[in-house]
């Protein structure tokens, strides 16, 4: 993305908080300005204490004050300041991990299965994070350093343009330097992070599977290993660290002779003017040399301010991709499907994930309410693909899916989800309670509903069994086994009791025992129902009304199990091949 | 704090040099308000030109010296910093690795990991500033105040009043905002939960249509962060102004008292810019110390997690007096006596009264449903985790007794999930078994049903990838049935490791397994594979349904009999 086009959507957001944004400049200015005068004052109290009786004690006095109500002003607008940033900084924040966060519910799942979790969740937590650290100490530290300098400045050559110039033609000496030293460490810290990639792909493999490494006792082995590169990464990076330190005492030092040269310079003025009408006195003198300092703090701060932007400004280039990412289609006007019959009907569905590669070509069949639909076929066949086609996980190419008529394309998704129960093979559980993971579907269902639901799939039992029976608070990668899992994802199902069902190897973690019993509670929900099931285990679906056999995106035998058997056809290579012991 | 100390140990000579370096640094920008107050009272007072070149020309000569003495410092610190994290790795390594089972299901991989990488590399960025940053400030503030005092010992009594004043505030604010900065990272862990929870369970999330409800969740989640935020901002935003209005307020008494020394002749106007030059050196360090908090409050707190796991006691070599060690030679008999056990945190038993006993070279088949306890049974065997009741003996030997070490080396075990680790077919198979040669390695691969797997990726130097990711699940499942047998086990336990097998497959590594000589634990839900086995232990709900061979137990035992059926129809 272009650096212009990210740089005017932050100031999109930042729009929305003009106000701080201009108190925050306003107060910026106010607090330098009353900073850079404390020196000029002090200055010259220095002139009003020449030396013994001759110490002008009134004029003293007043100038306290003065210095005290610019302190005062300095303080408070410097913390009101911080407020500000604060807030506009935590603020753009929320708004944008909001906005990003919303996406997710809206993007196509093409994209959510494009990418790994990880990676997308970085962007929303750590980038985020990271640009707003960035804006944060970019108003802190920029507003105020380009102001000093700019401050800075015009006092340096008021107070004496001559002494001004030294400093002006000095500063560039440590920019450079800093520059120089970064442009040279940069192959260190890559090393440096190869090296630490290294070590953490080992860690993730040793620690990730330590029962392993444990049951064969290769506890040393792993140590020998794990030693060398960490030793390794310990010398690299304390080349990386070195010399990444060095750019702050190289400007100091360069500061240092800055600061001599207008003590220098300053002295010898000092001396030429004594006694005449322009006279550069010793407090002017004092003064010069702390604006010297001021003057070339800013600098570096500003460099190390440059390269946090540019971090900053990458992390917000990857947030606003996803913020921007391209919606599915809205379905707004759409009609509402109400409960359906169940009657679905595929015409002529074209479908491909990439246009290259043709998977699901002139799909056609037609569910009738109440009808059991199985499909089955090898890895890979397209099945799985059917059922993101039929819950409009993932739109079709070509053709039409319609329900009770109505081509889904033309209800909210919304009602025409709320219509399908699904079970997966692939368990989702929500960090919570096992109660609401149960009531996800139905929230206002009664105790007795959820206990019934969860008896019927046998998974009251085990529940009762955890440390808080059904206030226990699962997550996804808690205590229970992934059969157990499923069994929650059926309970939930049979909880909502929606028209049409999908299961797509519902009971693939189950042990056979459960799954005998739990598929009588199947059959009583299935009951009426338009079932979609998908399964590896032929013996599931040998009472379907229709089993589709599918094969490489297409169906190639269609029919009840008996029929399909007399064929002698593909069907029957899978079923034999199964039950052949 | 106790171990990172410890870790420093070796880096003692680098830990201390470093701060040493940076006194002597900061020192060498002590005498520069010295040398200026010299300037104006001396070389000004005197016209002395050729006295202000040599004076300014020493501050350049002191700006090398800060300079030598800045890098060496650094030099140390990093030093010190980077070894003393590479330490704490180790260590922490070492740790995770002597974790018993228990402590591995409590703790969890992914706190495991991150303590180990980002805690850990936290902790060296705050070691690294500590030493080079974090001493440097009440060096310079303590170093001021002594200069003031070489300068003028009444007003360097300005300097006594502020500086525990300073301290006061900036401890007194450090104070306030770390509890909240620890409360902002517990936030943050909220959000991002939201965040990983949404992107792996889109589907379900769409299929329940409950985009809406998880958004509101999420702008809860989010808002209370903000509010976290800004209030540990808020008091964090109190530093600066406070020692700002502090250190001026320190400059307008040393202009009073000053002002009123010099009238009295007892000091001069340059010492004022001196002791000025001081006050504001202090300034500048303080603003440094309080924008260092936050990283130095985050590797604290970082630190203090992985203080936590080394605090935590690893697996016990013995749980009770240790008699003997097993020997390879053993007979690998195997008894169950009363054995009862519960997972830590789990509420009920997940094994009860569990007894039997298994003589040499029997194998034996543990069938049963879906958390029916037949894994944590032969858990139990290599003492991966304790019987919390009664006892499991191996040979005669209460498992307990005997060193851990020992007696896993004459078990071989087959997990259920095939990990496989990075390197080559050999390297994993001699997890086994160091010293076992090639031709150990090919019968354990032959006998495994996997040396047609081994062939395919170009033999024993074939390579793996990590976690073993470029072979499929059967592969997997066979090469990691290979590398228990390299051990040549006493006892051989398979965790229901031929899940991924086809029927033909798992019949003939059935018929290999024949052929060896151990005491084999065969883990499954398949009846077809425990079918022929000396015996078949039949677990329903942590118990003991029926113990027997195949016929026997399909006469009496009703859980088995379910079983069976349920997988060959009475008609099929």
């Amino acid at each position: 993305m272009k650096r212009s086009g990210t740089i005017r959507k932050i100031l999109r957001y930042l729009g929305r908080d003009r106000f701080y944004l201009a108190a925050t400049i306003v107060l910026a200015l106010i607090t330098v300005a009353t900073t850079l005068a404390v020196p000029y004052f002090i200055g010259l109290g220095v002139d009003y204490i020449v030396g013994a009786g001759d110490v002008n004690f009134p004029r003293l006095f007043k100038l306290f004050a003065a210095i005290g109500v610019c302190v005062g002003c300095t303080a408070f607008s410097q913390w009101l300041m911080s407020l500000c940033n604060n807030k506009i900084a935590y603020r753009m924040l929320r708004e944008m991990r909001t906005d990003a966060f919303r996406k997710i519910g809206v993007l196509p799942l093409s994209y959510l299965d494009a990418r790994a979790y990880g990676e997308t969740a970085s962007v929303i937590i750590t980038d985020a994070e990271q640009f707003s650290d960035g804006l944060l100490l970019g108003f802190t530290q920029l507003f105020t350093g380009i102001a000093t300098i700019l401050g800075v400045l015009v006092i340096m050559f008021v107070l004496r343009w001559q002494l001004a110039l030294v400093v002006v033609f000095a500063t560039p000496l440590s920019l450079f330097a800093a520059r120089f030293i970064a442009s040279h460490t940069y192959a260190m810290f890559r090393k440096q992070s190869e090296t630490r990639a290294e070590q953490t792909g080992l860690i993730d493999e040793v620690i990730g599977n330590l029962k392993v490494v444990k049951a064969f006792s290769h506890e040393r082995e792993n140590e020998a290993v794990f030693d060398e590169i960490n030793e390794r990464l310990r010398a690299c990076s304390l080349r990386a660290i070195f010399f990444s330190a060095t750019p702050n005492p190289t400007t100091r030092f360069i500061n240092s002779v800055i600061y001599a040269a207008v003590a220098l310079v300053g002295a010898f003025t000092v001396i030429a003017t004594a006694g005449t009408a322009a006279a550069f006195t010793v407090g002017n003198l004092s003064s010069m040399l702390s604006y010297s300092t001021q003057y070339t703090k800013p600098f570096n701060e500003i460099s190390e301010v440059i390269a946090e932007f540019q971090n900053a400004l990458a992390c917000a280039a990857r947030l606003f991709a996803l913020i921007d990412e391209e919606e599915q289609p809205s379905d707004e006007g759409n009609a509402e499907l109400g409960r359906a019959e169940g009657k679905i009907e595929l015409c002529d569905v074209s479908f491909s994930y990439r246009p290259e590669q043709k998977l699901i070509e002139h799909l056609s069949f037609t569910a009738t309410a109440g009808n059991r639909i199985a499909i089955v076929g090898p890895t890979g066949c397209g099945k799985t693909t059917l059922i993101n086609l039929l819950m409009r996980f993932y739109d079709v190419d070509g053709g039409k899916i319609s329900v009770d008529g109505q081509d889904i394309r033309d209800i909210t998704r919304r009602s025409l989800r709320t219509n399908y129960g699904m079970v997966l093979q692939e368990t989702w559980i929500k960090h919570a309670t096992v109660r609401e993971n149960l009531c996800m579907g139905k929230p206002d269902s009664t105790e007795e509903e959820m206990v019934a639901a969860a008896k019927a799939s046998h998974a009251h039992s085990f529940i009762m069994r955890l440390p808080y029976g059904y206030n226990t608070v699962i997550g996804d990668e808690g205590v229970l086994s992934q059969g157990q899992k499923q069994l929650l994802c059926i309970a939930r199902v049979m909880l909502c009791r929606p028209p049409m069902l999908i299961l797509d190897e519902a009971t693939s973690n189950i042990d056979t025992r459960t799954e005998l019993k739990v598929q009588d509670a199947f059959r009583k929900l299935m009951e009426g129902r338009t079932c979609f099931i998908v399964a590896h285990r032929l013996s599931t679906i040998e009472n379907a009304d229709l089993i589709l056999v599918m094969k490489d995106g297409k169906i190639v035998e269609r029919g009840r199990h008996k029929e399909l058997l007399e064929k002698s056809g593909f069907y029957a290579e899978l079923y034999y091949a199964q039950f052949a012991p | 704090m106790k171990h990172l100390f410890s870790c420093m140990k070796p880096y003692r000579k680098e830990a201390v040099l470093a701060p040493l370096f940076k006194l002597f640094e900061a020192g060498m920008e002590l005498i520069v308000p010295l040398i200026v107050a010299d300037i104006v009272d001396v070389g000004i007072a005197n016209r002395d030109k050729n006295y202000i070149l040599t004076r300014c020309l020493l501050m350049v000569a002191l700006g090398v010296a800060g300079l030598v003495f800045a890098l060496t410092a650094q030099f140390f610190a990093a030093k010190a910093a980077v070894g003393t994290s590479a330490q704490l790795r180790s260590r922490l390594f070492r740790k995770l690795q002597s974790f018993s089972f228990t402590q591995i299901d409590s703790v969890g991989t992914s706190t495991m990991i991150t303590r180990m990488t980002s805690d850990v590399n936290q902790v060296q960025t705050g070691v690294n500033m500590a030493l080079r940053l974090f001493l440097r400030a009440p060096i310079i503030v303590f170093g001021a105040m002594i200069m003031a005092f070489f300068v003028n010992a009444q007003v360097a009594l300005v300097f006594v009043v502020v500086i525990p004043l300073l301290a006061i505030a900036v401890f007194s604010v450090m104070g306030a905002s770390l509890p909240l900065y620890q409360r902002v990272q517990g936030n943050l862990d909220n959000v991002y939960l939201s965040v990983r929870e949404n992107l792996a369970g889109a589907r379900v999330i769409r299929a329940f249509s409950l985009e809406e409800r998880e958004r509101e969740e999420f702008g809860r989640r989010n808002a209370s962060l903000e509010k976290t935020q800004k209030k540990a901002g808020r008091i964090s935003a109190l530093n600066n102004p406070v020692t700002y209005v502090l250190i001026n307020l320190a400059i307008i008494a040393l202009l009073w008292i000053g002002g009123d020394r010099v009238d009295l002749g007892v000091l001069e106007q340059g010492d004022v810019i001196a002791l000025y030059g001081y006050l504001s050196q202090i300034l500048v360090e303080l603003v440094k110390l309080a924008n260092l908090v936050v990283t130095v409050t985050k590797a604290v707190s970082c630190e203090k997690r992985i203080e936590k796991v080394l605090d935590a006691e690893g697996e016990r070599r013995v749980l009770t007096e240790s008699r003997r060690e097993l020997s390879g030679t053993e007979k690998g008999e195997v008894r169950f006596d009363n054995v009862s056990f519960a997972y830590a945190g789990g509420g009920a038993n997940a094994l009860t009264d569990i007894s039997f006993s298994v003589r040499k070279g029997e194998t034996v088949g543990i069938l049963g449903g879906t958390g029916a306890g037949k894994s944590t049974l032969v858990n139990l065997i290599p003492r991966f985790y304790s019987a919390t009741e009664g006892t499991v003996f191996v040979d005669g030997e209460d498992v307990g007794s005997v060193p851990v070490n020992s007696l896993r080396a004459c078990v071989g075990v087959v997990p259920q999930k095939a990990v496989l680790f990075q390197g080559t077919i050999r390297s994993n198979l001699l997890w086994g078994n160091p010293d076992a040669t090639d031709d150990d390695l090919h019968e354990a691969l032959r006998l495994a049903q996997a040396a047609d797997v081994a062939a395919a990726k170009g033999g024993l130097d074939g390579e793996v990838a990590q976690e073993g990711k470029n072979l499929s699940g059967g592969q997997r499942q066979r090469l990691t049935i290979a590398r228990a047998l390299v051990r040549k086990p006493e006892i051989l336990i398979l965790d229901d490791s031929a899940s991924a097998l086809d029927y033909a497959t798992d019949a003939r590594l059935r018929a290999a397994l024949r052929e060896i000589d151990a005491t084999v634990f065969l883990v499954s839900q398949r009846a077809a594979s425990v079918l022929h086995a000396d015996k078949v232990i039949v677990l329903d709900d942590g118990k003991i349904a029926g113990i027997g061979r195949h016929e026997e137990l399909l006469a009496s035992c009703q859980v088995y009999r379910e079983i069976y059926y349920s997988q060959y129809r009475e008609d099929v």
